[in-house]
């Protein structure tokens, strides 16, 4: 299983006409268990591209194909959202079998998958609450086992820690090491944040700022499993550097920008 | 610092009030925002106002053809209880409530979603009901005695077309304010249009269904009494244009407590399925 981006652009036209350019000729594939990141600065076309990977929303011109495709009764991708988009309404054991209900599992098997992920994620004991009874750390986890469960071909990941703490993003970073170890699934990860990208990611791939081109695509060559002690090491830093430089210019004409 | 300053300020100042006047203590500016609650206060005004009451009725103030004593209108009811009479007149009135409510929930709801979710609808309802809406009800009722007769369902019908309006137009906002994110959420975990309707705007709207019901609780008390004056020969509208009409003042204020009643106990109803059916809400 490969997923090819291939040449997507896309223009937005508001009700005046007026256009913008969010998207040009975005060119790149996702291999089979790996851990691919999108980082460029704020506006750059981050989410729509990720909006048009998970099929809610139409490019303007180009495709998203995934090839080599077995198993054609698994979902092509699941999304975990910058702000959780739990249901309200659903305890976190509810949130997590949506997807499993849609696909018509049986109750038995429903209760078997979600008790899987619960345990992967961490959330043990936490199975009758409601969102708002949790921590923004906890909300992402569940929002994470719920995309998870569905059993995706690719893991669409956008922003999902940009909501939280300084201190649980860090965590929940090392979390997400250790859950793709645990599932080798193919994640295509969207942030702002270089050391997030950096730390996570087989291979960044730097955007530009408005239209969103790719600049360069950085081979991120470090062990696994990653861990804390990682983020201190010469290398690490290096390609963290490698990307700054990339996005440096970028960034600084984007806080020039009207938005 | 302020150690230091005291100390080098006590040698200087004749009196060690010096410093002590110049100590400022900060304010909660709020602290007036944070009204108490009064139970006690409550329940004692609304028996003074009784007994101030009784007392006028009881000293012949004011005659009590015009304003019988409160423990008159409350033997009135109790004898009305005993004779079945309240009983009568109270089912007439919930019955047509309890149908011209159901119904328009029903439908306010059906037709809110549809208005809401699908476009064509949408351009169909938006105008008929922006049109319909500000007619005041009360005023239909002639034309529905026409169609449907001056039996039951004609008063039924102008309940429920009272209910419906509130009804429809705040499921309608319910829709159109439901998180666009959830919908894409539920999307990208394989839901279809049917199944988005059932599992996220039916529970996104409950609190809008909720609100729209306890308004139309209120207008269809208005309307059952409306109803009934104009013909009818049962109902607690019929019951005080009766008494007004034979001068019966306390059996005309039994009527009014009535209402009084059945309003506090739907509120209290409406409050206990909203805590039962939206536990995601406290």
């Amino acid at each position: 299983m490969r997923v090819l981006i291939d040449g997507i652009s896309k223009v937005f036209t508001d009700r005046q006409g007026g256009r913008t350019e969010a998207l040009r000729d975005i060119r790149f594939a996702i291999e089979e268990n790996e851990f691919v990141v999108v980082v460029g600065p704020s506006g750059c076309g981050k989410s729509t591209l990720l909006n048009i990977i998970g099929g809610l929303l139409s490019a303007t011109s180009g495709q998203v194909i995934f090839e080599g495709v077995r198993n054609h009764s698994k979902p092509q991708t699941a999304i975990v959202f910058q702000d959780f988009a739990l249901f309200p309404w659903r305890t976190v054991f509810k949130n997590i079998v949506y997807g499993l209900e849609e696909q018509g599992l049986s109750h038995a098997d429903q209760v078997d998958i979600a008790k899987k992920y619960i345990a992967m994620v961490g959330l043990q004991g936490f199975e009758g609450k409601y969102p708002h009874q949790l921590s923004g750390g906890m909300k992402q986890r569940v929002s994470i086992a719920r995309a998870l469960a569905t059993d995706p071909l690719l893991l669409l990941m956008d922003e999902p820690f940009s909501a939280l703490d300084a201190q649980t993003r860090t965590l929940m970073q090392y979390e997400l090491s250790r859950i793709w170890e645990e599932t080798r699934k193919s994640f295509l990860y969207i942030t702002h944040h270089i050391q997030e990208a950096v730390f996570l990611g087989d291979r960044v791939v730097v955007l530009s700022r408005r239209p969103g081109r790719i600049l360069n695509i950085v081979k991120i060559d470090l062990p696994r499993p990653r861990d804390e002690h990682l983020v201190i090491e010469k290398r690490f830093l290096e390609y963290v550097e490698i990307v700054w430089t990339y996005i440096k210019e970028q960034a600084r004409d984007a806080l020039e920008e009207l938005p | 610092m302020i150690q230091g300053r005291s100390s080098s300020n006590r040698k200087g100042d004749s009196s060690p009030r010096g410093f002590l006047e110049e100590r400022l203590v900060v304010q909660d500016k709020t602290a007036f925002l944070q009204m108490k609650e009064h139970p006690w206060i409550s329940a004692s005004s609304f028996l003074v106002i009784l007994l101030i009451w009784e007392i006028v009725s009881r000293r012949q103030w004011v005659p009590p053809l015009f304003l019988p004593a409160p423990t008159e209108i409350v033997s009135e009811g109790w004898a009305m209880l005993w004779t079945g009479m309240i009983f009568k007149h109270l089912f007439a009135s919930l019955s047509r409530i309890l149908w011209g409510f159901s119904v328009a929930c029903l439908l306010g709801v059906a037709v809110g979603i549809c208005i809401g979710f699908f476009s064509v609808p949408e351009a169909v309802g938006n105008p008929i009901i922006a049109a319909t809406f500000p007619i005041p009800k009360i005023a239909i009722l002639p034309l529905l005695i026409l169609w449907l007769g001056i039996g039951e369902t004609s008063k039924v019908a102008v309940i429920a077309l009272g209910v419906f309006f509130p009804m429809v137009i705040n499921v309608y906002t319910g829709v159109k304010n439901v998180d666009p994110l959830l919908i894409k959420a539920a999307l990208s975990l394989g839901s279809n249009r049917a199944r988005i309707i059932r599992k996220v705007i039916l529970p996104s709207i409950l609190p809008m269904i909720f609100a729209g019901m306890k308004l139309g609780i209120g207008i269809a008390l208005l309307l059952v009494v409306a109803a009934e004056m104009v013909a009818a020969d049962a109902g607690i509208g019929f019951m005080i244009l009766t008494a007004a009409d034979l001068m019966q003042t306390k059996k005309l204020m039994v009527g009014l407590i009535l209402l009084s009643l059945l309003g506090l106990f739907s509120n209290w109803l409406f409050q206990r399925l909203e805590r039962l059916f939206i536990p995601w809400k406290q």
